[in-house]
């Protein structure tokens, strides 16, 4: 029996991630580099999360939770919202408590994608954004950011990538390879383009507490006219250090949240209640946690950005997210040989940028969710790699 | 935070780093940064840079007693006086004024037991004005000076999360 042979299509023709092979590589020298190359934190949850999590087994709180979520959480949720972007939400009706971002991402698109409906998608970009609009039948079109434009989309970029037939445009901002944040006027420009053409919006939002002076995260769903037509995709992860709680939500307009729900339901039942219990402790109590984080990643960026220019990278200065994404070129290397000869060379380990999308090419990703020892060591193996490139380029 | 505190707080952790690495991550000059630290060692806001050693680790462990006195305070000068006289031995490592059921704590770093216990004998109880000494064995250090002791490192993260 072929298996292959008997797998859906839509799955068999998922394209295989770009960076197989240095992941492999990557794997295989795990614990012996440093790895620049995580998309997580390297803190650990807060105790007081953590101790809420014990606390909830201790209770013998182990049971399902609703379907939407718990309705403290949500009402933590919906007044977090207000408090930090103004943004009104009811916790009844427009928000469901999912399976980390991810999830959120994969049923918002489910719930509104009909096959041959196009997505326009920014790049480079979070590696599930396509994977997700692929597997529910849509399309695809990417949209490429450049290094010329910080990385953002811009209006026009917008207007040309938009037809008959776009239903979504998937905003990931502070974003996940980049770094890039968006301003407020920026968002409006982009916001107009979206009302002009009818179109609704997934705004991933992982990263919004994660944005440093001078830039200011500003929700798109906060634009006049935009509430209703946008789902905002929220979660603990980033903030509060909580990737393996698996947990994160999505607010939006109650009809597509409820439809989002139906899916939830039927897929993952309701989150994990002990995640829940933890995530009521990080809404309610732990922002000051969060402030000290913040202040890390923030001089861990400027390091970064400081020491990639020293070394003769061109790299712009991402103010969200905790990554540095510098142009390699200078190198004469493509970002797959870089990141595979500075891992055998100097055992560092970072991300070729067109993981995230082919606009990626020529850069690579680095992550400083590293403590300040491992990354200044980093820096002065990147220094030394790039000098001895340059000699070969 | 103002810029100082912040300055402050990375030497507190980290009193290796160099100004120019303090300058990058807090995105200030150099220095400005530089005068900072300068003004700030001139008027006594930094006292020293220490090293957090484990001599558990090492061959020349010593020993930790935390010694509770309560002494008479005296005329006109209080407890300054006598704390004073206590906390010049060079074997007292810290000393302070408390509230509650004794008025000096005062911590003791020696080679042996014996030491400490000969040092609190001849030297603090003998004051006039001393009235009592406790004296507690520190057996097993946990944490210090918010780092905590005996803790692996690892990171159990993938290798590459996109």
């Amino acid at each position: 029996m072929n298996m292959e042979e008997r797998l859906a299509n839509t799955v068999r023709s998922l394209p295989p991630s770009g960076i197989r092979r240095f992941f492999d590589m990557a794997n295989e020298l795990k614990g012996q580099v440093i790895s620049l190359s995580i998309g997580e934190p390297d803190f650990v949850t807060p105790w007081s999360v953590r101790e809420a999590g014990i606390y909830s087994l201790e209770l013998g709180n182990t049971h399902y939770s609703p379907n939407q979520g718990f309705l403290n959480l949500r009402e933590s949720i919906s007044r977090y919202m207000k408090n930090r972007f103004n943004l009104t939400y009811s916790p009844a009706t427009d928000i469901v408590v999912t399976v980390g971002g991810s999830e959120a991402i994969d049923l918002c698109v489910r719930s509104l994608i009909n096959p041959g409906d196009e997505v326009v998608i920014p790049e480079p970009c979070f590696v599930a954004y396509q994977a997700c609009v692929w597997l529910a039948g849509g399309v695809p079109v990417s949209v490429p950011c450049t290094q010329a434009d910080d990385f953002k989309l811009t209006p026009d970029q917008l207007e040309k990538a938009i037809t008959p037939k776009t239903k979504l445009v998937m905003l990931g901002y502070p974003n996940n390879p980049t770094g890039a944040v968006l301003s407020r006027t920026e968002i409006q420009a982009l916001a107009a383009v979206v009302l002009k053409h009818d179109c609704l919006v997934l705004s991933d939002e992982l990263y919004a507490e994660l944005t440093y002076e001078p830039a200011v995260h500003s929700s798109i769903a906060a634009v006049h006219g935009m509430h209703d037509r946008t789902v905002v995709i929220g979660g603990f992860s980033k903030a509060f250090a909580m990737t393996g709680w698996r947990i994160g939500y999505a607010c939006g307009p109650a009809v597509l949240l409820a439809a989002m729900n139906k899916i939830h339901q039927y897929a993952i039942m309701s989150s994990p209640t002990t995640a829940q219990d933890a995530a009521i402790e990080a809404m309610n109590n732990a922002e000051q946690y969060v402030a000290p984080m913040r202040e890390e990643y923030n001089r861990r960026r400027r390091f970064v950005v400081n020491a990639c220019r020293e070394a003769g990278l061109t790299c712009f200065e991402p103010l969200g997210a905790f990554y540095v994404f510098p142009d390699i070129t200078v190198t004469g290397l493509n970002a797959n040989d870089f990141c595979e000869l500075f891992l055998k060379e100097e055992k560092v380990a970072i991300v070729p940028g067109h993981a995230f999308g082919v606009s990626g090419e020529g850069h690579v990703r680095i992550s400083y969710a590293a403590s300040m020892e491992n990354i200044r060591e980093a820096m002065v193996r990147l220094r030394r790699f790039v000098a001895r490139r340059c000699e070969h380029a | 935070m103002g810029r100082k505190e912040e300055i402050l707080s990375l030497l507190e952790r980290n009193a290796k780093l160099t100004s120019e690495e303090i300058a990058v991550m807090i995105g200030r000059p150099i220095d400005e940064v530089e005068k900072t630290i300068a003004n700030m060692e001139n008027s006594q806001v930094i006292l020293g840079y220490h090293t957090l050693v484990n001599w558990e680790r090492t061959a020349s462990a010593s020993v930790t007693a935390l010694i509770e006195v309560r002494v008479t305070p005296q005329r006109d000068m209080g407890f300054d006086h006598v704390a004073r006289r206590i906390y010049r031995y060079p074997q007292v490592q810290s000393c302070y004024l408390m509230s509650g059921g004794f008025d000096l704590m005062v911590i003791v770093e020696d080679k042996g037991l014996k030491d400490v216990a000969m040092f609190v004998s001849e030297k603090i109880a003998p004051l006039d004005s001393v009235l009592s000494t406790r004296t507690h064995f520190v057996l097993k250090k946990y944490k210090m000076n918010g780092t905590e002791f005996n803790e692996q490192a690892s990171d159990h993260r993938e290798a590459v999360v996109l």
